[in-house]
């Protein structure tokens, strides 16, 4: 068994050549996701498998103006599952690419050595937060009426058949032009700060020195702080806003720990591929064995703060509070119930148990097949936060995972380009010699 | 800081051993990877090492010395399961059948209410039963006396121990050995009580 004195191979320049069966694969998943998208789509047209007695009702009255209207309702229902879905994945994937940029910055102000090796990974999740904030703006404007109850006409003007005194409380708030410029600022400063380290980063691989490495430890401490306020904002904005009377003051922490643990498993997930296909040479089972720490710690943390926001909720049974895990739990025929406790055992109970001896951790099998259950289960995590607001009992899979796939495809092959653009390993990074020698 | 009376000097082999006497080769050294390489060197001579102290933990010390890994967590997760075990047992008959009290509305019995105080009870139990299990198997209980090999080893030294026989017969060879592997001084030592 070698000891950390034993390496005296430097750590060198590796460049990333995406195989062409790399790019078919993500073409394949983004294929695969546009079949299930019209599949979805056919089938919620035709009414496959739903007993909807609306239907019914309205081939008994055969009346024109009552069929239309039966028409036209089925459109808007199909309409706001795609815009709802787009939202979904869209945020859960901006989220993976912030917490790249987060989990970097957080290296850099701890001094951190061992996860030099990572870095590059971190950067290249960025690449998505440039295209997907465009995205979300664009769906904010075309389809925040299927979105928030909030936009609806009237509902903050008194005496309107809208009229909602709760959700008029809350008119300095939630405004469409502060929320468009709050929405704009974060993303705007998330993508900022991403590409300064990124720039940062690569220059320290052409020029060398510490100069590079001092002043990425500014930015980064800057950007933690700006994040800390911008992550909670946000979480409140896109997807506490949508179930407008309610509100917890866990929602922040609760949506930053699903995207922060998502966040380490994609940047594990991507460091096992990139193994397995013969880079990051100097990467070895200390450094997964880490990184699958942070997994197993931050699986517990999410369900900590779950936990924290369901038991008090449950406890104290306020009726405005707790319609919120009345949706969830058993409403609208308790069709959301599944996933309800889907949730708690993929998101706790597999990684909690699956990661928790040292073993498992340094195994590469392991570590994907956790990493794998880690996203699908966060996704499903944003998936119970947002559709019973936004759907209620109209909620599907098929054109949902089709929207997901579709985004995964494009994520994968903007992450993977963005890695391609460089080294691998950042050769100039003052830690990266403690990072090659990282022993655990 | 050290006191020349406490630096080991070479101990005479001649009093007669007892069976509870342990005679110890010791290579002292002063730098972590002089000694990692000293450690591979000295094993792969054949030379078994008693085991190595220092002031600090040196990364990768288990696995130069050959250490199997500990078994302190399987004792871990029983010490968990005793705290949880108790947890639920004490929150269920107290709140469930010694005085049932109902609040909030909810049942006398209600888990969700019980996770907390299960949770800080199974990490109580934990923490306590490694702490007391790892003092007692390291022999660090409070005793009248701690038998040390050589007390720099707390301070700026790192102490290589080496299990000699009774005749102390391997001495110079083991001498000339750790010396060529950086050693900066080898004493030999007796401990009674080791």
């Amino acid at each position: 068994m070698a000891t950390l004195t034993h390496h005296h191979e430097p750590a060198a320049i590796e460049h990333l050549a995406p195989s062409a069966k790399a790019q078919r694969t993500f073409m394949t998943i983004i294929g695969a996701g546009i079949v299930l998208l019209i599949i979805g789509v056919i089938a919620s047209l035709m009414h496959w498998g739903e007993s909807h007695e609306g239907v019914g009702e309205a081939a008994n009255h055969l009346t024109a103006g009552n069929h239309a209207e039966a028409h036209s309702d089925e459109h808007s229902v199909l309409w706001r599952r795609i815009v709802v879905s787009l939202w979904h994945s869209n945020i859960f994937f901006i989220g993976i690419s912030v917490v790249g940029t987060v989990f970097m910055a957080i290296q850099y102000v701890a001094y951190a050595g061992w996860s030099v090796i990572v870095k590059r990974i971190n950067e290249a999740l960025g690449a998505w937060l440039i295209p997907g904030g465009v995205l979300l703006i664009v769906l904010f404007v075309i389809g925040r009426h299927d979105l928030f109850h909030w936009t609806h006409e009237g509902i903050m003007t008194k005496g309107s058949a809208n009229y909602d005194k709760i959700v008029a409380g809350k008119a300095g708030f939630l405004t469409f032009g502060f929320y468009l410029v709050r929405m704009v600022s974060y993303l705007t400063i998330w993508a900022v700060f991403t590409w300064r380290l990124r720039q940062l980063s690569l220059l320290e691989d052409l020029n060398g020195g510490t100069s590079y490495f001092h002043l990425s430890i500014k930015t980064a401490a800057l950007f933690l702080v700006l994040f800390a306020v911008t992550s909670s904002m946000s979480a409140w904005d896109w997807i506490m806003s949508v179930d407008v009377h309610w509100f917890s003051t866990m929602f922040g922490w609760y949506v930053f720990a699903s995207w922060w643990v998502s966040g380490i498993a994609a940047t594990t997930l991507i460091a096992i591929f990139l193994k397995q296909a013969g880079y990051l040479r100097f990467m070895n089972a200390n450094h997964f064995h880490d990184l699958g720490k942070l997994m197993f710690g931050f699986s517990i943390f999410w369900t900590y703060i779950w936990f924290s926001q369901f038991m008090l909720i449950w406890y104290a049974n306020l009726p405005e509070e707790a319609v919120y895990f009345n949706q969830r739990l058993g409403g609208f025929e308790g069709r959301y119930t599944w996933i309800f406790y889907f949730n708690l055992v993929i998101n706790f109970g597999f990684p909690f148990l699956a990661l928790m001896t040292r073993d498992a951790k340094r195994q590469m099998i392991i570590m994907k097949i956790v990493c794998i259950a880690i996203l699908v289960g966060h996704w499903s995590d944003f998936y119970l936060m947002l559709m019973p607001g936004t759907m209620k009992g109209d909620n599907g899979f098929i054109i949902e995972i089709g929207i997901a796939l579709i985004f995964l495809g494009a994520f994968l092959i903007l992450v993977t380009r963005r890695l391609a653009e460089a080294s691998l390993v950042p050769v100039n990074h003052p830690f990266i010699e403690e990072s090659v020698h990282h022993a655990t | 800081m050290t006191s020349p009376a406490l630096t080991a000097a070479p101990v005479s082999t001649a009093p007669a051993a007892s069976s509870s006497t342990k005679r110890f080769a010791l290579g002292i050294f002063d730098d972590e990877d002089t000694l990692l390489h000293a450690v591979d060197n000295v094993r792969a001579a054949g030379v078994k090492i008693y085991d190595v102290f220092s002031p600090y933990p040196v990364h990768g010390i288990d696995d130069a010395l050959g250490i199997e890994r500990s078994r302190l967590p399987i004792a871990a997760f029983f010490y968990g399961m005793c705290g949880l075990a108790f947890a639920l047992w004490m929150q269920i008959y107290m709140l469930g059948f010694d005085w049932p009290m109902i609040i909030g509305g909810k049942p006398n019995i209600a888990l969700p209410a019980f996770i907390p105080v299960s949770f800080e009870l199974t990490v109580f139990f934990t923490c306590h039963g490694m702490v007391i299990t790892f003092y007692t198997i390291s022999k660090l209980y409070p005793r009248f006396k701690t038998p040390v090999l050589d007390v720099r080893s707390t301070d700026d030294k790192f102490v290589m121990a080496i299990l000699l026989d009774e005749q102390s017969s391997q001495m110079p060879q083991l001498t000339q050995l750790l010396r060529e592997n950086g050693a900066s001084e080898v004493n030999q030592k007796e401990m009674t009580k080791f």
